[in-house]
């Protein structure tokens, strides 16, 4: 299994940027790599166990499905049921946390995942930073100007 | 049930932070409304279930015990035991979690208590406030304090590396002052004085003992006067001490930061916050026997030891006189001389003084003001004692000897009356009479020796042979004070300074 995590602070409180980050269907609007995004079925993007199909800027598609959705806890879990990265069992968290101390939150991603034997420096490389860390950094820009 | 919430981000490393926070008396390091903490029964300070017992800079004294520690997960959660608040079921959480995007900390501390309805609003306050947010600006600013210096950061994992690193906090990483007294000069007890002193980082063979009971001995009067010269001034005088291991040198084995340990000899400097000294003459105190018993009876008590045992092994039967009965190792040859079976005449001079020697074991007791070697004739039947055991010094030898037995022994170990005056050894046939005059250091000045007389005297404890009894206990500021009582023989038992 290996294991990603990538964390950051935003200068944004929790709430605003839960706003932006728990529509299930938005990575349009927030991410640099997304294109396009709808949910199978037509369901609502905040049902447990909707399916986003979304299509990267590349052409790759994805497909991901919603297993745990928090307003308490400002969290999120999915999995990917299919995808062009070549890996298996994926399960992703993406969780915000508020900072008291100072209008801003902690923002974690995380994710586990089999993939092929050698591939592990690689995927995490792009999962992690690619992925995960550049949708950061355009979500702190976003949320700032939000 | 209320619940606290509060969050930072560290400018540090997780790592580091962590090193910090897994050692549970660190807070007395960082956090500033912690005047000085304790872990109760020398448990390591990173060990599940050990007790802080601090207290707070207003006076406050609380209880908290760790309940559980991850390494792993950067997390710790600990409850309340006592505390003059009512915080009731409080049980806290202290999480960290790195920032990847920039090798920060983020850190979440929350808890939950109950505490009466009208009180709730201050109470949340207070632990919000006053703990929490005010814990995150201490520890920001002691590890601001201590960027740079710190040559080779401890490995993240075993014992107590996380204790050494906070001591480092504490001192400022590289600082390594603390309080001590300090003898400007030989002379009066007013030569001590209170002052800021470096504690050395310990080198190969050495351990920093941060002290949490001292004891006074009269030999730490002749340090000071210069009669012996085992102290050059300014120096810190003291050779008992009992403690915690705060950090250790390159080469030591056996000994890690958190373990209570105590000692018994030169060199001097026991009278201070922290000291950095050999680790081979520590001694490893047992669970069983705590701080101040220790400060208490390990001077005293091995030398005790080595006067029952060694310099003249006494025989259930035989009389002893104990001079000095009353006094810090006059209690204990006491005891233990009535538990070995002797009778035991003791030698007090006022009538507090005799009541005192009586409860500590004394067959009978006679007053300095009597006809003393008379007495001791008439209470033995005109044969006299076995053995005398004399710290008094001055003239007291040929009094001893009008006192003895034939082919009794006496022993001479202090001289706190003063410089022993010539004794003619020829008249040492009138009762074909022994003298000896042990030194401590003979006796109790390799790691064998102690090992050896350190086991007697807490096997003896531990079957009450012997019983500590402390008669004074001074802040370690007021060291001359407890020098003055024991120079004008106001003092009984053993007396004890505490940092």
């Amino acid at each position: 299994m290996v294991k990603v995590y990538t964390s950051t602070v935003i200068d944004a409180p929790a709430e605003r940027v839960w706003a932006i980050v728990r529509d299930f269907n938005g990575l349009p609007d927030w991410t640099p790599f997304c294109a396009e995004s709808r949910i199978e079925g037509g369901e609502p993007a905040d049902r447990i166990g909707c399916v986003r199909n979304f299509r990267l800027k590349d052409g790759a598609v994805l497909r991901e499905k919603l297993l745990m959705l928090s307003d308490y806890d400002y969290q999120c879990s999915y999995s990917i049921l299919e995808s062009p990265l070549g890996v298996t069992d994926y399960l992703a968290t993406l969780k915000l946390s508020p900072v008291t101390d100072g209008d801003r939150c902690f923002a974690e991603w995380s994710a586990e995942f089999n993939c092929a034997a050698g591939r592990e420096g690689e995927l995490t490389q792009l999962i992690g930073q690619g992925v995960f860390q550049g949708a950061f950094d355009t979500l702190k820009e976003k949320a700032r100007r939000a | 049930m209320p619940r606290v919430v509060r969050s930072t981000v560290i400018d540090a490393p997780v790592a580091e932070v962590w090193r910090i926070l897994r050692d549970f008396n660190s807070h007395r390091d960082w956090h500033p409304a912690v005047a000085d903490s304790v872990i109760e029964d020398g448990q390591a300070p990173d060990s599940v279930g050990a007790v802080r017992r601090f207290r707070l800079t207003g006076g406050a004294v609380l209880r908290e015990q760790l309940l559980s520690l991850s390494d792993r997960d950067f997390t710790l959660s600990y409850c309340i035991l006592d505390a003059p608040l009512p915080l009731f079921g409080y049980v806290a959480h202290i999480r960290l979690k790195p920032v990847t995007d920039g090798n920060r900390t983020f850190w979440t501390w929350t808890s939950d208590f109950d505490c009466p309805p009208e009180r709730e609003a201050e109470m949340v306050r207070l632990v919000a406030e006053g703990v929490y947010e005010a814990g995150f600006a201490g520890m920001a600013k002691a590890l601001r304090r201590g960027r740079g210096p710190l040559p080779n950061p401890p490995p993240l994992r075993g014992g107590g590396d996380g204790g050494t690193l906070s001591r480092n906090a504490g001192e400022g990483w590289g600082g390594g002052m603390c309080d001590a007294i300090v003898a400007r000069a030989y002379g009066p007890p007013d030569v001590l004085q209170w002052t800021r002193v470096a504690v050395p980082p310990p080198g190969p063979g050495e351990v920093t003992v941060r002290h949490t009971a001292i004891g006074v001995n009269f030999i730490d009067v002749y340090c000071r006067t210069g009669y012996f010269r085992l102290l050059q001034p300014p120096g810190v005088p003291g050779m008992e001490g009992v403690g915690v291991i705060d950090s250790i040198g390159p080469g030591v084995t056996g000994l890690s930061p958190g373990d209570r340990v105590g000692y018994a000899c030169a060199p001097v400097g026991a009278y201070a916050e922290r000291r950095t000294m050999p680790a081979e003459l520590l001694v490893s105190l047992p669970d069983d026997i705590d701080d101040e018993t220790a400060a208490a009876t390990l001077l005293k008590g091995m030398t005790a030891e080595f006067l029952l045992h060694r310099v003249h092994p006494l025989a259930a039967g035989e009389t002893a006189v104990v001079h000095a009965a009353a006094g810090g190792v006059g209690v204990l040859l006491c005891q233990w001389a009535g538990a070995l079976g002797a009778t035991v005449i003791g030698v007090v001079g006022s009538e507090a003084k005799a009541r005192i020697a009586r409860a500590q074991g004394c067959a009978h007791v006679v007053l300095t003001t009597d006809d003393v070697p008379g007495r001791v004739l008439e209470l033995t039947g005109g044969r006299g004692a076995d053995v005398v055991y004399d710290a008094v010094g001055r003239d007291s030898l040929a009094r001893d000897l009008a006192m003895l037995a034939p082919c009794g022994h006496i022993v001479s170990y202090g001289q706190a009356g003063g410089h022993l005056e010539p004794l003619d050894v020829a008249s040492l046939a009138e009762r074909s009479a022994r003298l000896s005059r042990p030194n401590f250091g003979h006796y109790a000045g390799t790691p064998a020796q102690v090992r050896l007389s350190s086991q007697r005297l807490f096997d003896a404890l531990r079957r009450g042979l012997v019983r500590p009894f402390v008669g004074a206990r001074f802040p370690l500021r007021e060291a001359a004070q407890a020098h003055r009582r024991l120079e004008d023989r106001a003092s009984v038992g053993a007396t004890i300074l505490f940092p």
